[in-house]
C-alpha cells in the first residue's frame, strides 16, 4: 500500500493522456521492490514522499518547497539547484531534494548505453526521477541529498565524460536542434557550434559573473525547432543568401497529387486536392512567389526565408547553397519586463570553424552587458533601456535596414557631436555679427 | 590590481556591511574593486578558490558572500 493517501493526485491519472503521477507511482514501486538490489544512497521511499508532499500542496493550495542556497560542487557556481521541503517531519525522504542539471550532448544525441549508465547512477545516488529534457535543454536529475552531489559529479566527470550544466547568473547550457545529423533544412552544423561554444565558454558556464542568466540557442533553419528566437539572449538561426533551389518536376508532382504535401503530415483527414496557389503562393508572407504555366518562380530579393513553401513541398524546394546564420539578440520570458522576441543583429554570417567572427560579437556583447547591465537585468531589457543603437556601437556593426522592426514612433532624432559638421562648439563673436542679442 | 590588495578591499567592505547584508551581487563586488567586470572576475574567482568568498544561488541568480557568514547553504532547510 502507498505510504501516503493521494486522492487528488489519483484523479490526475483518470484522463486519456499519459500521467506523471502514474510514472512516479511506478518508480516508487520499483524502488520498493528493488529487484536489482541497488544500495540506495538516499531514502528508498523518496518518491512516496514526493507524491505525499505534492498531494499536500494540492490540498493547501500552496507550495511546500523552498529553493536556493547550494550552487553546485566545489569550484562550480552552478549546475545544482538547492531544494528543501518545509514539511521535513512528515516527508523526511524529500527534506533535501536538490536538482542537478546535466549538460546534454549537442543535438541530444546519445546511445541507449549512455542513458542506462546515467539512470543507474541516478537510481543509486538520487531519486531515480529524471526530466528528459528540461526546458533549458539539460538532462535534469530531480532530487538528491547534499552529500551525494560531489559523488555524482566525480562519477560523471571521471567515468562518463559528462559535465554539469549551467544555472544561476551563468551562461546556461547551450542548446541546439538536431541539425545536419538528420535534417536536410539545417543551414549549418548546429552540433559543431554548440559543442565548440560549450567548451570555449566553460568559464562563463561554471563561474557566475553575469548580471543574470544568459542563453545561447542554435537553430539550423528558420523553422526554429528549439525556439531560439523566443527564448535565447543570443539566438543563432540558420539561413541562406542565394535562391531556393526549385525542382520544377517535383513541383508538378505535388500539383498532380503524386507527392503528398507537408510530407504527408496532414494525411489523417481529407483536405481535398492540393492547391498550390491557395496553400503555398497565396500564403507567402512577402508575396514573392508565382505559379504560372506549370512553373514556380521565387523572387529571392523579397523572400524572408519563412520556410512555409519548403515545409509544404520539401521534395520540390530546397534551401539555398550559400548558407550561414542570422544572429538575434534579447529574447526572454516574462519574469521582469514582459516577454520579448529576439531582435535581428547580424542578418548573415558564415558559420565556419573556428567561428572567430561570431565569438567577437558574443564577447563584445558580454563586455557591454557585464558593465552596463543592472542586477537581474537580461540582455533584452538592457537593449530596451539603452537602445539598439548603443548595441551597434558596442559591437561595431553597421546599421542595416533589415534590423528595423517597425517605422520609428519617436519623431526626434538625436545627433552625436561627431555626426554633425562643426560639432557643438561655435564662435560666439562670429554668431553675434549676424544675430543681435 | 594585486590579488592581496583586492582581497583586503573586498573583505573589509563586506565586513562593514555584515549587519545589514551578507550576500552581494557580482556587480557590487566589481564596484568595490573599481575594476572592469572581466578583471574583477579573475580576482573574485581566486577568492572563491581560496574560500575567502562563497557562492549562494537561488537557482536563477547567483550571489557572493564572505565564507561562513549569513545563512549557510547547509542550513537552508532550517527555519
Amino acid at each position: 500500500m502507498a505510504k501516503h493517501e493521494t486522492p487528488l493526485l489519483d484523479q490526475l491519472e483518470s484522463g486519456p493522456w499519459p500521467s506523471f503521477v502514474s510514472d512516479l507511482k511506478q518508480e516508487a514501486e520499483k524502488r520498493a521492490k528493488n529487484e536489482k538490489g541497488v544500495e540506495f544512497q538516499i531514502p528508498e521511499d523518496v518518491v512516496e514522499d514526493l507524491l505525499g508532499v505534492l498531494e499536500l500542496s494540492y490540498k493547501h493550495g500552496r507550495t511546500h518547497w523552498k529553493h536556493g542556497g547550494i550552487v553546485g560542487v566545489f569550484g562550480y557556481g552552478g549546475g545544482v539547484i538547492g531544494r528543501y521541503c518545509d514539511q521535513p517531519e512528515k516527508f523526511p525522504g524529500v527534506a533535501h531534494f536538490h536538482t542537478m542539471r546535466v549538460n546534454q550532448p549537442a543535438g541530444k544525441f546519445y546511445k541507449a548505453e549512455y542513458l542506462r549508465e546515467l539512470c543507474d547512477l541516478w537510481d543509486f545516488r538520487g531519486s531515480g526521477i529524471t526530466n528528459m529534457h528540461g526546458s533549458t535543454g539539460d538532462i535534469i536529475f530531480i532530487g538528491t541529498t547534499t552529500p551525494q552531489l560531489e559523488e555524482i559529479f566525480y562519477e560523471m566527470t571521471h567515468n562518463m565524460n559528462q559535465d554539469l550544466g549551467g544555472s544561476g547568473s551563468n551562461l546556461r547550457t547551450p542548446s541546439d536542434c538536431i541539425g545536419q545529423a538528420r535534417c536536410e533544412y539545417a543551414c549549418y552544423d548546429t552540433q559543431a557550434i554548440c559543442h565548440t561554444f560549450t567548451n570555449e565558454y566553460q568559464d562563463e558556464l561554471h563561474r557566475p559573473a553575469f548580471p543574470y542568466k544568459f542563453k545561447f540557442k542554435f537553430d539550423g533553419c528558420p523553422n526554429c525547432c528549439v525556439a531560439s528566437i523566443a527564448r535565447a539572449d543570443m539566438s543563432f538561426v540558420g539561413t541562406w543568401r542565394d535562391d531556393i533551389r526549385i525542382d520544377q518536376k517535383a513541383v508538378k508532382a505535388y500539383v498532380g497529387g503524386e507527392l503528398a504535401p507537408n510530407a504527408g503530415a496532414h494525411a489523417g483527414r481529407d483536405w481535398g486536392s492540393f492547391d498550390i496557389q491557395k496553400e503555398v503562393v497565396d500564403l507567402c508572407p512577402t508575396e514573392c512567389m508565382r505559379y504560372e504555366g506549370d512553373k514556380l518562380e521565387i523572387n529571392t530579393k523579397e523572400c524572408t526565408r519563412c520556410m512555409h513553401c519548403i515545409n509544404v513541398m520539401p521534395r520540390a524546394l530546397r534551401i539555398g547553397n550559400d548558407r550561414g546564420l542570422s544572429i538575434l539578440v534579447g529574447a526572454k520570458a516574462p519574469i521582469l519586463d514582459g516577454a520579448q522576441m529576439g531582435s535581428l543583429l547580424v542578418p548573415f554570417i558564415k558559420a565556419e570553424e573556428p567561428y572567430d567572427e561570431i565569438k567577437e560579437i558574443i564577447e563584445s556583447i558580454w563586455d557591454w552587458w557585464m558593465e552596463e547591465g543592472k542586477n537581474r537585468e537580461r540582455l533584452g531589457e538592457l537593449l530596451k533601456r539603452q537602445g539598439f543603437q548603443k548595441l551597434l556601437e558596442m559591437t561595431g556593426l553597421e546599421p542595416d535596414p533589415r534590423m528595423v522592426q517597425e517605422p520609428r514612433s519617436n519623431p526626434y532624432i538625436f545627433w552625436k557631436e561627431d555626426e554633425v559638421e562643426g560639432g557643438w562648439e561655435r564662435d560666439i563673436d562670429e554668431f553675434r555679427k549676424h544675430h543681435q542679442r | 590590481m594585486e590579488y592581496n590588495e583586492a582581497k583586503e578591499k573586498i573583505v573589509e567592505a563586506l565586513q562593514k556591511k555584515q549587519k545589514t547584508k551578507t550576500k552581494f551581487y557580482f556587480n557590487d563586488l566589481a564596484k568595490i574593486l573599481e575594476e572592469k567586470p572581466r578583471v574583477a572576475k579573475k580576482l573574485i574567482n581566486q577568492m572563491i578558490q581560496e574560500q575567502v568568498l562563497e557562492y549562494w544561488s537561488s537557482g536563477s541568480t547567483t550571489l557572493y558572500g564572505l565564507t561562513g557568514t549569513g545563512k549557510q547553504a547547509a542550513a537552508e532547510d532550517e527555519a
